[in-house]
């Protein structure tokens, strides 16, 4: 009885998550609209601007209308560390003057400004610009960090569970998850790595779960979710060059084999042989960032422009048709969400099979 | 470029730095009891399983082995039985050999006693019929023998025809 009264509250809370989700897709439609008020009454609406604007990064949390939070903007300079709150630059409209350079807010990203408050002018402020590295909190580590704070709630409250309960049938939390660590193991890591697969769990598993829980907060369209983090070139490409470290430091003799003395292959081909392996070492990571990265930055954008319609026709009647093209798309993107965490996961643990693998051929 | 397709050093650096504490923590606290408990679940019940169908076998081979038993225990009743029977029916072929012999020696008895008794008897009448005979005969004689001459005349007639 009460654990069906708990799991009756669980799901009346995601259906009103569901229905908040669905009403401030509605609505975020008057604040649209005075943000373009807000800017320039007379300038057109541009839906790849505000789009491009949604996918990119940030250095603030958008909240609502007018109102976001600034985030800490850390500067690694040629003269040292700088560290301050992005409210200085005042949503790119003021330039903020640290211990060692002025700084000014273009498109979103930070740039030193010379004497003269001119942009990469000379040289000398080009070089600058060049050595500075940008280490801010923005809105996708913020959301990032967020996820992994999910993460370690889920999954130690579940590890818990299994400590408390150890013997016993899986219950709740445990039990939504048990199956998910069950597939990743028994689908995606014993088929494709073999009976080895256990040392890769770990790897497969925080894969998995890091990719499909911040693919779902990036579907959550309101603060303090909605970051494209999944959908950012960085992120996809820190974890396929973690797939292209594992599969290669893990190699063994017959992958190396394979790609340096290829037994079929005569021996003059083989310089051509080991450019176009050298190819697909590079080539198979790539293509895992690429597919990541497009297939949730184009959810993105698909939502984001089935919403701008409404804009682009400056009309409420379009808004029925826009609300019910982005609510099969969201729950579409809830498919790939999963999918490409799957994906991700399974070729991550293919490609580690196919390097770790004892017979080749 | 395309800031879109151009990662930041940034959130590379963040990226990493978080992704390599989250798979720690998450290694360390979570992977590794979530799937030690999996394992170990999946040994027991395999054990378990493994058990059962050696609890079954061993099931059988007892039944099998009572049925041996209650077979053989069938045989071995139906010979103690047969054996009973076989004794049963000596014993009383004994006895009853044992008693036609008794009878026919209590017969055999009886008949020589019958016969002693009868020869006693009959040597008993004989007496009896001698001593009357002679008494008779001795008043038949006093009676005729009142003289002597007649007597001396028996006596040599009787004489004559003794032949000893």
């Amino acid at each position: 009885m009460y654990n069906s009264s708990i799991l009756k509250i669980k799901i009346f809370t995601l259906l009103r998550i569901c229905a908040v989700f669905l009403t401030l897709t509605t609505f975020s439609i008057p604040a649209f609209s005075q943000e373009e008020h807000a800017e320039g009454t007379e300038k057109p609406f541009e839906p790849s601007e505000v789009i491009l604007e949604h996918i990119a990064d940030s250095h603030s949390l958008h909240v609502w209308d007018a109102i976001s939070i600034p985030l800490p903007v850390i500067l690694y300079t040629d003269k040292g560390l700088e560290v301050f709150s992005s409210s200085h630059f005042e949503h790119g409209h003021a330039d903020y003057t640290g211990k060692y350079y002025t700084y000014r807010l273009v498109s979103d990203k930070v740039n030193i400004v010379g004497e003269n408050n001119t942009l990469a002018e000379s040289a000398t402020v080009a070089k600058w610009n060049s050595s500075l590295i940008d280490l801010s909190i923005t809105r996708n580590v913020v959301s990032m960090w967020m996820g992994i704070l999910f993460l370690l709630v889920i999954f130690f409250s579940v590890a818990s569970a299994y400590k408390k309960r150890a013997g016993k049938a899986p219950k709740g939390l445990q039990s939504v998850m048990e199956p998910l660590i069950l597939f990743v193991r028994d689908d995606i890591a014993r088929p494709n790595i073999g009976y080895k697969y256990q040392r890769y769990m770990p790897l497969l598993l925080t894969v998995f779960f890091f990719i499909w829980v911040n693919n779902l907060i990036g579907l959550i369209p309101f603060f303090p979710f909605g970051a494209n983090l999944t959908g950012n070139i960085a992120v996809t490409l820190v974890l396929s060059v973690i797939t292209l470290i594992i599969v290669n430091v893990k190699g063994n003799k017959h992958y190396w084999a394979h790609i340096f003395i290829p037994a079929d292959v005569p021996v003059w081909i083989w310089p051509l042989w080991w450019v176009i392996e050298l190819v697909g070492i590079i080539s198979k990571p790539f293509a895992l960032m690429i597919r990541l990265f497009a297939n949730i930055t184009a959810g993105h954008i698909i939502v984001l422009s089935l919403i701008s319609l409404i804009f682009v026709f400056k009309s409420l009647y379009i808004a029925p048709v826009s609300v019910a093209f982005v609510i099969f798309m969201d729950v579409l993107e809830l498919l790939v969400a999963a999918l490409q965490a799957f994906i991700f996961t399974l070729l991550t643990a293919l490609f580690i099979g196919s390097a770790i693998e004892e017979h080749h051929h | 470029m395309n800031p879109l397709v151009t990662p930041e050093i940034g959130l590379i650096v963040w990226t990493t730095v978080s992704l390599a504490i989250l798979f720690i923590l998450l290694g360390k606290f979570a992977w590794k009891p979530i799937m030690g408990a999996l394992d170990e679940r999946e040994r027991f019940i395999e054990d378990s399983l493994s058990k059962a169908e050696a609890a079954k076998d061993e099931m059988a081979r007892l039944t099998n082995e009572n049925d041996v038993l209650l077979k053989q225990a069938r045989i071995e009743r139906d010979a103690i039985l047969s054996e009973a029977k076989k004794v049963k029916d000596q014993i009383i072929s004994e006895a009853k050999d044992a008693a036609h012999k008794e009878g026919a020696r209590q017969i055999e008895l009886a008949r020589i006693e019958i016969n002693n008794q009868k020869a006693i008897a009959m040597a008993d009448v004989k007496n009896q019929v001698a001593t009357l005979s002679l008494e008779i005969a001795e008043k038949v004689l006093r009676k005729q023998f009142e003289d002597s001459s007649k007597q001396d005349a028996l006596v040599a007639e009787l004489l004559k025809e003794v032949k000893l």
